[in-house]
């Protein structure tokens, strides 16, 4: 059975997924990967230091929203958004907990997670999908809408705002921290 | 003294860039079908079958089958017998790679290694050049993505290791790849040479027909061997278990120092791009 969500999610949606779960994403979701991430952090590192709200320094707020590791493909004319796969997410592990704290509540990617990211996933009821990797022009056609919101000056790896339907995801880790890739292969 | 025009080399490489981009190989494709059918795990097969239809996609809307469209790695074997004329090799490959880049609407993914500055036009190209027999000139472009380039890896085994050694390393280094590289993975494998020949070998492997054995009859059997173990591992499609998580295995081999066994081992996805031209 596949599981509806829409975003932003609530935290009712986010306890009702389980690692397991087949999913179709309709909704607001935002992309970001290492460079993003890493100016993302620095913004909020800065904030602490001067005693500002961390949140606040953002260009996105994070409350209950989902980011997706992708760095598109330019769109060609008449194309809503180039091929957009999921990138392999123990990149962005280092700045996943800080993103966490400030309300994220679910991560698009594929791969590995770092045990620090599992535990802030469990502290703030967070969850972790995947997209099928290399499939990514099968994905663009699930976009609706994109346009570039952030940091447009990193170019494919710019923070864009994207309306997704039916976006098909698999839930690995869930906001208990069952983590799908430690319990499916030894089945 | 056979000429060839920069231009051509140009125009070639820009079209090779777009094709493999857009236009999965049919023995790829092929392996990925007979391992849909043998796969048992139903997240194993799901995936597959978003595979399949996702190299049918790319290929009807010209789109590239992965956003990720690599580092342009460029093979050459220039014949000796030719006379390049109208200006440098070297540039004609950045040429071809910047023009079929920026016109195949593909990611501009190279950037410099320390800064993180990004070159703005996916150049310069990681060119292989080999000077072969004869006045043709082979061009073979391969986009590198880099979700399975950062999970290969090399060793300089002791000759002591031996071949146990060998299968030890292959093994470990897909079990601790996981779902990175995006599996079902094909493997390419360097044994000997020097460190940087390993190397070499292991990614020219990957542009070998897919699952074609090497003809020598004891790599061949090496190389089923190490298939079936890395399938029996359970890793499966994208890393949620199954029976597919290597599509195929190629192994090269060069002669090395009687002091060492370098091992190369270069993971490449299912999304397996080369295309190639002779002028």
């Amino acid at each position: 059975m596949i599981k509806r969500i829409t975003t932003p999610a609530s935290d009712e949606q986010i306890s009702q997924l389980q690692a397991g779960d087949m999913v179709e994403l309709t909704g607001v979701l935002f992309t970001g990967r290492d460079a993003a991430h890493k100016r993302m952090l620095e913004y909020i590192n800065n904030a602490l230091d001067k005693g500002q709200e961390p949140r606040d320094s953002l260009p996105i707020d994070l409350k209950n929203q989902g980011i997706y590791y992708t760095g598109p493909c330019p769109a060609p004319p008449g194309k809503i958004i180039g091929s957009c796969g999921p990138t392999t997410s123990y990149r962005m592990d280092s700045y996943t907990p800080q993103l966490l704290d400030l309300g994220l509540k679910i991560m698009i990617g594929k791969g590995q997670r770092s045990p620090e990211v599992i535990e802030a996933m469990i502290r703030n009821r967070a969850v972790y999908l995947v997209a099928v990797g290399g499939a990514a022009a099968l994905i663009a056609r699930c976009v609706k809408k994109a346009e570039v919101l952030a940091f447009e000056d990193l170019g494919a790896e710019a923070v864009y705002r994207l309306e997704v339907e039916n976006l098909p995801l698999i839930v690995v880790i869930d906001s208990q921290g069952s983590n799908l890739y430690q319990t499916q292969p030894s089945q | 003294m056979r000429e060839i025009d920069t231009a051509v080399i140009v125009e070639t490489i820009e079209k090779l860039c777009m094709q493999a981009c857009y236009q999965l190989g049919d023995d790829v494709k092929q392996l990925l079908k007979q391992a849909r059918e043998r796969e048992e795990s139903p997240f194993g097969s799901w995936i597959l079958q978003q595979i399949l239809d996702n190299i049918d996609v790319s290929r009807e809307q010209q789109l590239p089958l992965c956003q990720d469209t690599g580092m342009a790695v460029v093979f050459i074997e220039l014949g000796q017998d030719v006379h390049i004329t109208g200006g440098s090799l070297t540039e004609a490959v950045n040429e071809g790679v910047r023009r079929g880049y920026q016109k195949g609407y593909l990611r501009n993914s190279v950037l410099t290694p320390l800064e993180r500055k990004n070159t703005g036009d996916n150049t310069p190209a990681v060119l292989h050049l080999e000077l072969t027999d004869g006045d043709r000139m082979k061009i073979t472009v391969a986009p590198k993505g880099f979700g399975s380039e950062n999970m290969s890896r090399l060793i300089m085994l002791r000759p002591s290791d031996g071949i146990e050694g060998v299968k030890k390393f292959v093994l470990d280094t897909v079990l601790q790849a996981g779902a990175n590289p995006c599996p079902p993975v094909i493997l390419g494998i360097g044994i000997g040479g020097t460190m940087e020949k390993a190397a070499y070998l292991a990614k020219k492997a990957l542009l070998r027909e897919a699952g074609r054995p090497n003809p020598d009859p004891q790599l061949a059997e090496l190389e089923q061997e190490l298939l079936q173990k890395i399938n029996a591992a359970g890793i499966g499609p994208q890393g949620l278990g199954g029976g597919t998580t290597a599509l195929a295995v190629h192994i090269d081999t060069f002669p090395t120092h009687l002091a060492g066994l370098p091992v190369a081992v270069n993971v490449q996805c299912h999304v397996a791009r080369h295309a190639q031209a002779v002028l």
